[in-house]
């Protein structure tokens, strides 16, 4: 496996955050640099931890955004995307309070098996991404890398969310997939479609994987990210479909989205 | 009722205990025989500790506290760990 | 403890010189789980005391729900560092549970429908130290936080008071139960700080 595989024991770092970019009008990308960062995979994640000054901590995932640098050398940057949720502890003062120049506590890479590497062993299998809400966030991250190693993998990505104002990520993706080297996404709304558009709303549904996703004989590499339910039933029509379940790899963000 | 998150959330934790990710492990559930990467695993993150539990039969698969400069780690619940390690 | 983190102060809470060492006040009642919620119907419900010699007392929902009840107010504490003061529950105490039971076992272990467990000694679960809670908050008590009935033993940490209490078993040994076995301290004294082995 390629780098960042074997790492030593993982601990807490302290990056800086560097720039925040706002990506809707509840998610905020956070740069964070980090010194002595060993690289990471494409699908990893980070482990953030808060102390306020009485001591009282606490901590959420958060999947990794960014690339490492064009593959090539390891950058000592960290994107995080970060949903707001209005009852939450955490992503509040991600996405409202820390500003630049901030510290910001985390310990990672973490996760070797929800990755895409451009080098590994399977890494010419097309590849299936199902994204719901902002569970696109690692699998942004897998196309990027992709982008970045130059590999022309055929990428397809079905990616749900409520209404087009949540779409993160809206005018890159459509940048990436202008540049016509084997990047679709199809979009799926489960309240508003896009106005004038004619889409009807709704979950995604086994002709809708059908059309937008790989036939079987393809053997796609499958990875779908979200909130629990979502994952579970994206996954159980892959399987109805004929898909090798083996195939599936799956993160859940949990009913709160995992991200709070 | 899907109140429960998955086997990736343990990777920080068990990622200070070994050098290695273990997310990726296959075990096979003592309970049911199913086999599962620790990453499918369901866990429920709201406790004193954390539970990972079979998707197949909910079984305890594993289980882990974190204490002051201390974890424990009991493996019970997979009949044996295959880890892929780099390298022949 | 990490860095702070400028401007980050959690979910409301505080501390207070009521609270035990590293508590935390908290408005909410966070629900902690260890596995799936059971849903266990009155209908099949049935609380068994089970003596150091094999001796069974059983009551179903209705012969439960016919004992005395009494309503205690009490402050309760997690070991993951919230507390919450002067809940109010609903339920029969231990000590009329108790009543009928001849024994001279010193160790209980009180056990869940879905399997979890935790041990005590008995001496903890008398003298108006416990209750049989099936009420909390003047509502009946719901399955997330352990209904219809649980083990309510405020003066230890919270782990210890078992939700949805399927019975206690009495011994003269003394058995760790679910989180006293993997690290967690074995009587659990929040006064005394004492949440891990060796605390």
């Amino acid at each position: 496996m390629a780098r960042a595989a074997v790492l030593g024991r993982l601990s807490w770092r302290v990056g800086t955050v560097t720039a925040l970019r706002d990506e809707t009008a509840t998610a905020r990308t956070i740069v964070i640099d980090v010194p002595g960062w060993p690289g990471h995979l494409a699908g990893q994640h980070v482990d953030v931890r808060l102390t306020a000054e009485d001591g009282y901590s606490a901590e959420r995932s958060y999947s990794i955004a960014s690339t490492p640098a064009n593959g090539q050398a390891t950058s000592q940057t960290v994107e995080l995307t970060v949903q707001r949720l209005a009852d939450g502890e955490v992503s509040p003062y991600l996405t409202q309070i820390l500003k630049v120049g901030y510290p910001l506590e985390l310990r990672g890479p973490i996760g070797g098996w929800f990755v895409w590497d451009p080098a590994g062993p399977r890494a010419a299998a097309p590849v299936l991404l199902v994204a719901g809400g902002s569970g696109v966030v690692p699998l942004m991250a897998m196309i990027r890398e992709r982008a970045a190693a130059g590999s022309r993998t055929p990428f397809r990505l079905i990616y749900s969310v409520r209404e087009p104002g949540a779409l993160l990520y809206a005018d890159e993706l459509a940048r990436r997939e202008q540049a016509g080297d084997g990047l679709e996404v199809r979009y799926v709304y489960t309240r508003t479609a896009p106005p004038g558009s004619g889409q009807p709303t709704g979950r995604i549904r086994a002709a809708l994987l059908a059309s937008a996703g790989w036939p079987p004989e393809r053997s796609p590499a499958m990875f779908a990210c979200g909130p629990t339910g979502f994952v579970e039933a994206a996954a159980d029509l892959l399987v109805h479909a004929g898909h090798n379940p083996g195939a599936i790899k799956t993160e859940r963000f949990g009913p709160s989205g995992g991200q709070s | 009722m899907s109140d429960y998150m998955d086997g990736n959330m343990l990777g920080g934790t068990l990622g200070e205990l070994f050098s290695m990710d273990v997310t990726g492990a296959t075990g096979t559930c003592v309970s049911c025989g199913a086999s599962w990467a620790i990453a499918q695993a369901r866990v429920y993150p709201h406790a004193p500790g954390m539970v990972a539990r079979c998707p197949a039969c909910d079984a305890v698969l594993l289980r882990l506290v974190r204490g002051p400069g201390r974890a424990w780690l009991d493996l019970r619940g997979v009949t044996c760990l295959q880890l892929a390690v780099p390298g022949p | 403890m990490g860095i702070v983190s400028p401007g980050f102060s959690g979910r409301r809470r505080s501390a207070g010189e009521k609270l035990p060492p590293g508590q935390y006040l908290v408005t909410d009642f966070p629900v902690l789980s260890a596995g799936p919620t059971p849903r266990v119907d009155t209908g099949a419900w049935e609380l068994r005391i089970t003596t150091e010699t094999g001796q069974v007392h059983r009551w179903d929902w209705a012969a439960f729900r016919a004992l005395p009840a009494e309503e205690p107010a009490v402050d309760i504490h997690c070991v993951t560092k919230w507390s919450k003061l002067g809940t109010h529950w609903r339920g029969v105490s231990l000590d009329t549970l108790l009543a009928g039971v001849k024994t001279s076992a010193g160790f209980a272990t009180a056990k869940s429908y879905g399997g979890y467990t935790t041990n005590l000694p008995l001496a903890d679960l008398v003298d108006g130290q416990a209750w049989v809670a099936f009420g909390f908050g003047g509502k009946p008590l719901e399955a997330e936080h352990g209904g219809p009935a649980r083990l309510l033993v405020p003066h230890l940490y919270f782990w210890k008071s078992a939700k949805w209490l399927q019975g206690i078993d009495l011994s003269d040994h003394d058995t760790p139960g679910f989180w006293e076995s993997l690290g967690y301290h074995n009587y659990g004294d929040p006064w005394r700080e004492q949440r891990y082995w060796g605390d």
